[in-house]
């Protein structure tokens, strides 16, 4: 599996796009701290980015890189390797190298930019954890859209799917059921709502570390007593852990018993 | 007014001529200032020299000087009010008190002046107090540079630092408040100026001012009070030069502005609080020059508010700029600064081609829903507040600034 991984990984690091995407990310925090001269306001920017293209650009980079190694991963099946392990590892060659192209890509410009002198530093750190724990997530999700789905186009166009309803719809299905539900106490509800959406969670992590005035309003305050506590974060970690794990474990379950 | 106490401090000094000096220590003549009061005459000055005095209900019912030369210590041992005056022409400079008596039928103030003009309290420190610095039906006098620090846990049973009640004219100058329940309170107190104090960690408000009208509050700073400061039931107020900040919580604000008429809110600074301005049924208030920096919302309307005008602020990164109820308006917005401006400036003037509009449809659906606050900045809402933005449908149409300026104001030109 390691093997694997390595080669993926590699085969990754030196292709075009991961380049492209590594400048991307270069490019933004410069431009940011440029353009911002204010380190807590560039965080906040990058809240925004992360929490929206991290996940489509996993989701897109994952199931286009599945379809395209696909001749390769038949040529590799004829050898004897065990299934789990080509998976496994062209996954984690895929997550990893798009997280390292997130974490160095946005790191070198605040690192020379004077990030560990500055208070912002925490937040920066959480961003780059979300950011992430994101792409593992969403490459985790678009292999399985890819190994369900033999045609491309089927695939694509579920993996944009999956996306959009992530990032759009599940939020306004969330504020319709809370305007319509506006006369019960809704707090568990919308905490549990949140938990289940880890665009959601990566977000309501990041705010309660920024806007967090705004959040101590008398709801807030909720929300803070539960996402903002040790045993909170204790619970959002886990359930991000949770959320790279069960898609992980499809991909296994799903690999093994693929016919090709 | 100042040429008032001017006068009055004339007149003080020109009868204090034969004016006799008595000195008080623990091995003089006097070891007790109570006694001492007893045996002086007015305009006398009373000099207590450093030491611990365990003393209590001391009643200055004569024209004096209280003067304490390096800081001694009177100790009421919980058992009352310490100092009382109830005469003019008093002044109370240089003392330590502490260990105020707690009552729940009586408020006992650390010193307390009653019915009596011209009086000075100066300089003074108290600690473990009740009521700190209570002035009742006193006009024309003076609180200044004084130091209260109480250890006030819950509002229940606890006093405020400076309280004004039915007294005009009172100056209250460069004070320190912190750890009581309210910092500086006034009641049916007129012509007051409260200027240069400072106000933090108070349970409750950091200043709490009703039914006084025509007051004067400039250059104080007002940080991390249990609710912030409320101004209730006044009209003619000036507020100038103050700074609101950190006031996070629930119920917290930066300044509560409740039936508050005919007012001047100016080039205040409201940084960090969880509402700037939280406003309730205040009619023609001007706010001009202030600063809103990241605050929860900026300002907060609460209904019932008419002809307020909002003329060259600056709302900078607050997560909300404006929150408003009703679908009607009647307040006019003009020449901000927003930085959430997201417009152009063809003819460079200055100022925004097209208007900006403060109140996001977000800002409406928290309102009505506030778990929705977990919703904030996410790609949906600003969706949804971007639709709104080009055809506004729940929020009051005429609701906006036609004028927003370009660059972020500079308060220093004006």
């Amino acid at each position: 599996m390691i093997k694997i991984l390595k080669y993926s990984f590699y085969d990754l690091i030196r292709s075009r796009w991961t380049y492209v995407y590594f400048a991307f990310y270069l490019l933004l925090g410069i431009v940011l701290l440029f353009l911002n001269n204010d380190l807590s306001k560039a965080v906040i920017t990058l809240m925004n980015v992360i929490i929206i293209l991290v996940p489509l650009i996993s989701t897109v980079f994952g199931v286009m890189y599945y379809y395209n190694s696909r001749e390769f991963t038949e040529l590799l099946l004829a050898q004897p390797v065990k299934r789990s392990s080509i998976f496994i590892g062209q996954y984690l060659g895929v997550a990893l190298s798009l997280s390292i192209s997130l974490v160095v890509g946005l790191g070198l410009p605040f690192i020379f930019y004077g990030i560990f002198k500055s208070v912002a530093i925490w937040d920066f750190v959480l961003l780059l954890v979300t950011g992430t724990f994101l792409s593992l997530i969403f490459t985790a999700l678009s292999f399985n859209i890819a190994l369900a789905n033999e045609n491309r186009i089927k695939g694509f166009g579920y993996a944009i799917l999956l996306w959009l309803f992530m990032a759009v719809i599940y939020d306004g299905l969330f504020l319709i059921s809370l305007l319509i539900f506006e006369e019960y106490p809704l707090d568990t509800f919308s905490i549990a709502a949140t938990l289940f959406n880890p665009i959601d969670l990566s977000r309501v992590l990041i705010l309660l570390k920024l806007d967090i005035s705004a959040l101590l309003g008398y709801t807030g305050a909720l929300f803070q007593k539960f996402f903002g506590t040790y045993f909170g974060m204790l619970i959002s970690s886990a359930v991000l852990v949770l959320w790279v794990i069960v898609p992980s474990f499809f991909i296994y379950r799903r690999s093994r018993r693929k016919d090709f | 007014m100042t040429l008032h106490i001017a006068i009055g401090i004339a007149l003080v000094f020109s009868i204090n001529s034969n004016a006799k000096t008595i000195v008080v220590c623990e091995t003089c003549e006097f070891p007790s200032i109570r006694e001492a009061v007893e045996f002086s005459a007015p305009y006398d000055t009373l000099e207590i020299r450093k030491g611990t005095y365990k003393e209590f209900n001391i009643r200055i019912d004569k024209p004096l000087t209280l003067l304490g030369i390096d800081y001694p210590i009177i100790d009421g041992a919980f058992k009352g009010e310490i100092v009382q005056v109830v005469s003019d022409h008093v002044t109370i400079d240089g003392l330590f008190i502490i260990n105020v008596g707690t009552s729940y039928t009586e408020d006992f103030a650390a010193v307390r002046v009653s019915n009596s003009e011209h009086f000075l309290v100066q300089n003074l420190v108290l600690e473990k107090l009740f009521f700190g610095i209570y002035i009742e039906k006193s006009n024309n006098g003076r609180v200044y540079n004084n130091k209260i620090v109480g250890d006030a846990e819950e509002e229940y049973n606890s006093g405020n630092g400076i309280q004004l009640w039915y007294s005009n004219h009172v100056e209250v100058d460069k004070n320190i408040v912190t750890h009581v329940r309210d910092g500086i309170y006034l009641e049916f107190s007129n012509f007051c100026k409260i200027t240069n104090n400072r106000s933090n960690d108070n349970i409750r408000y950091g200043l709490h001012f009703m039914f006084s009208n025509d007051d004067l509050y400039q250059f104080n700073t007002f940080e991390n009070n249990g609710a912030g400061v409320a101004v209730m039931f006044s009209k003619q107020i000036e507020m100038l030069d103050n700074t609101f900040k950190n006031n996070w919580g629930p119920a917290s604000y930066g300044i509560l502005l409740k039936e508050i008429n005919d007012s001047n809110i100016r080039r205040n600074r409201f940084q960090n609080n969880t509402t700037g301005i939280n406003i309730e049924g205040s009619n023609r208030v001007n706010y001009e020059h202030n600063d809103f920096v990241g605050n929860g919302w900026a300002v907060k309307f609460r209904g019932a508010c008419y002809t307020n005008i909002f003329r060259e602020n600056n709302f900078l990164f607050n997560s909300f700029d404006l929150a408003y109820n009703s679908k009607v308006n009647d307040n006019l917005f003009t020449q901000n600064y927003w930085s959430n401006y997201t417009g152009y400036d063809l003819n460079e003037d200055g100022l925004g081609d097209i208007p900006y509009r403060p109140v996001k449809l977000f800002t409406y659906v928290v309102n009505r829903t506030p778990e929705a606050i977990i919703l904030l900045r996410s790609l949906f809402v600003d969706i949804i507040d971007f639709s709104e933005k080009v055809s506004p449908v729940f929020t009051p149409d005429n609701l906006l600034d036609e004028q927003p300026k370009m660059k972020r104001i500079d308060h220093g030109s004006d």
